[in-house]
């Protein structure tokens, strides 16, 4: 939990949130993957995930110890990102409302869409350039993805909102693929960064992923 | 409660690890919080630390300040129903607040019986000074856990004693050879199907945040080097001499607990911190963690 993060591994952003669930479904792709927490931790990374949490929390963390340049700087050196929920939030160029943070793919997000946790929920979609089945996605106090610039793609609309899209460095998505056994959007992210993720079949889902799954990577006193 | 609402109210207490739950009383306070960087507040009328010098019934607080700071912010709020007052649980419910913490800070409506949480659709936090407590709230369908501490007294050491009890009693679980775990449950009072998973997973299956009497940015790392996953801090911040410093600077200290040199900087010139109650010498009838079982 605590190594060093290795060349051509994943980082996974971890200030607050869904750290130890990234990790989780990115070691059972089989990728080296670590928490990253300061600015020199990003060195050599292939990609960074930045994940879900509380998207004020996160974004005042990221601006004290001088991560939110790091973060930029290493995107601007060929660092692919991956925002889930909150995660999309910081990676916006506008939030609905509020100042963007570190604004580094076109898109604008409006901020806990669907209203209090009574309206988190569950569903199926398919999303053809992911996987050939359609994938278990999970929102909680999601945002919602209202507008997409030029120079993005959109990889899934629903109903009035795009819920996931990508540019050539960074991939967005306003639910939580890590809260699932689907370990689809992990693979499409690796092999965003050009790694080769373990595992032929990309819409499967993982027979040995459970909800208390990502307890293996807290801190055990 | 359907199995997936379950799990996505666990998954919600998931998203807040790593971070601060505030209580705050009012507007300003619940955007002073959000700009600190709290992942959730607690909207109540009084803190702990009030609601001790006060005395009397304490209750769950008026819905209209509930939904005022609701309005004012964007994270998650919470809010406090009491120990077994299922109906003001129905009416948070019915506020569509985010979660539920039923509370021995307010005085318990039921002596007997806890809310029976799986009847909502609402997630609810409960306090928990051992284990066995922690399991029983969690078969009562709680998705997320804290230790109780003491709350309102700024005096860490409660809450320290209930987070090392816990661990002592996972690590027990963890090495007991398999017979000795029915006599284990039943001596603590464990379901015994809770006690297996805690068993496997070598720690709580769900959240489980430190509360009760936290008070500086080192408090906050102390909790969580010792295991916990986040922290409450009550009447810690809008106690002390200058709440928007100090908010932030837990914040920071909850995020980085395992850095001394980034505690040293986050510690310095944050003013007074919230005055201290002694616990030793505190009477039974004046603490707050025996209420509930």
């Amino acid at each position: 939990m605590n190594a060093v993060a290795g060349p051509g591994g994943i980082g996974v952003l971890d200030l607050q949130g869904g750290v130890q669930e990234h990790l989780d479904h990115l070691r059972r792709v089989g990728v080296s993957a670590w928490p990253v927490k300061r600015a020199a931790e990003l060195d050599g990374l292939a990609g960074l995930v930045i994940p879900g949490g509380e998207s004020t929390c996160l974004s005042r963390l990221l601006t004290i110890f001088g991560l939110d340049e790091a973060i930029r700087r290493a995107c601007g050196n060929g660092l692919k990102l991956w925002g889930t929920c909150a995660g999309t939030i910081l990676l916006a160029r506008e939030n609905v409302g509020e100042t963007p943070s570190l604004g580094l793919i076109d898109i604008a997000v409006s901020r806990n869409a669907f209203g209090s946790q009574l309206d988190s929920f569950n569903r199926e979609a398919l999303v053809p350039a992911v996987a050939r089945e359609p994938i278990p996605l999970t929102f909680i106090r999601a945002p919602k993805i209202v507008r997409v610039g030029e120079g993005v793609r959109v990889l899934l609309q629903l109903d009035d909102y795009v819920a996931a899209a990508e540019d050539d460095r960074i991939l967005v998505t306003v639910f939580h693929p890590e809260l699932t056994p689907s370990l689809a959007f992990h693979r499409y992210f690796l092999r965003k960064c050009g790694l080769n993720p373990a595992g032929a079949d990309d819409a499967g889902l993982d027979p040995d992923w459970t909800p208390l799954s990502w307890t293996r990577f807290t801190h055990h006193v | 409660m359907a199995e997936n609402r379950y799990l996505l109210n666990a998954q919600l207490a998931q998203m807040l690890k790593g971070g601060v739950i505030m209580d705050v009383v009012n507007v300003e306070q619940a955007q002073i919080a959000q700009e600190a960087g709290a992942v959730a507040v607690m909207a109540l009328e009084r803190v702990p630390a009030d609601i001790r010098r006060h005395g009397g019934v304490a209750r769950m607080s008026d819905p209209g300040l509930i939904k005022a700071i609701k309005e004012a912010v964007t994270i998650p709020v919470m809010a406090k129903a009491r120990i077994g007052h299922f109906v003001e649980a129905q009416i948070l419910q019915a506020l569509k607040i985010d979660y539920i913490d039923e509370s021995e800070v307010l005085t318990p409506a039921d002596e007997d019986c806890h809310i029976d949480k799986t009847r909502f659709e609402i997630p609810f936090v409960c306090g928990a000074r051992n284990l066995g407590e922690a399991l029983r709230r969690i078969a009562e369908g709680a998705a997320m856990i804290r230790t109780k501490g003491e709350a309102g007294t700024g005096n860490v050491v409660e809450a320290v004693r209930h987070m090392r009890t816990m661990n002592r009693e996972v690590r027990q679980l963890a090495t007991m050879p398999a017979e000795e775990i029915m006599g284990f449950a039943k001596v603590n009072g464990i379901p015994y199907e809770l006690a297996l998973e805690v068993k496997k997973l070598g720690r709580l299956p769900v959240v489980n945040f430190a509360a009760g009497g936290i008070a500086t940015p080192a408090d906050a790392a102390l909790m969580m080097q010792l295991g916990c996953d986040g922290v409450f801090v009550g009447s810690g911040i809008f106690k002390s001499s200058d709440p928007v410093r100090r908010a932030g600077a837990i914040v920071r200290a909850t995020a980085y607990y395992d850095d001394p040199g980034k505690l040293l900087e986050v510690s310095m010139d944050l003013g007074d911190p919230m005055p201290g109650l002694d616990v030793a010498n505190m009477p039974n009838e004046d603490r707050l963690a025996g209420r509930g079982w």
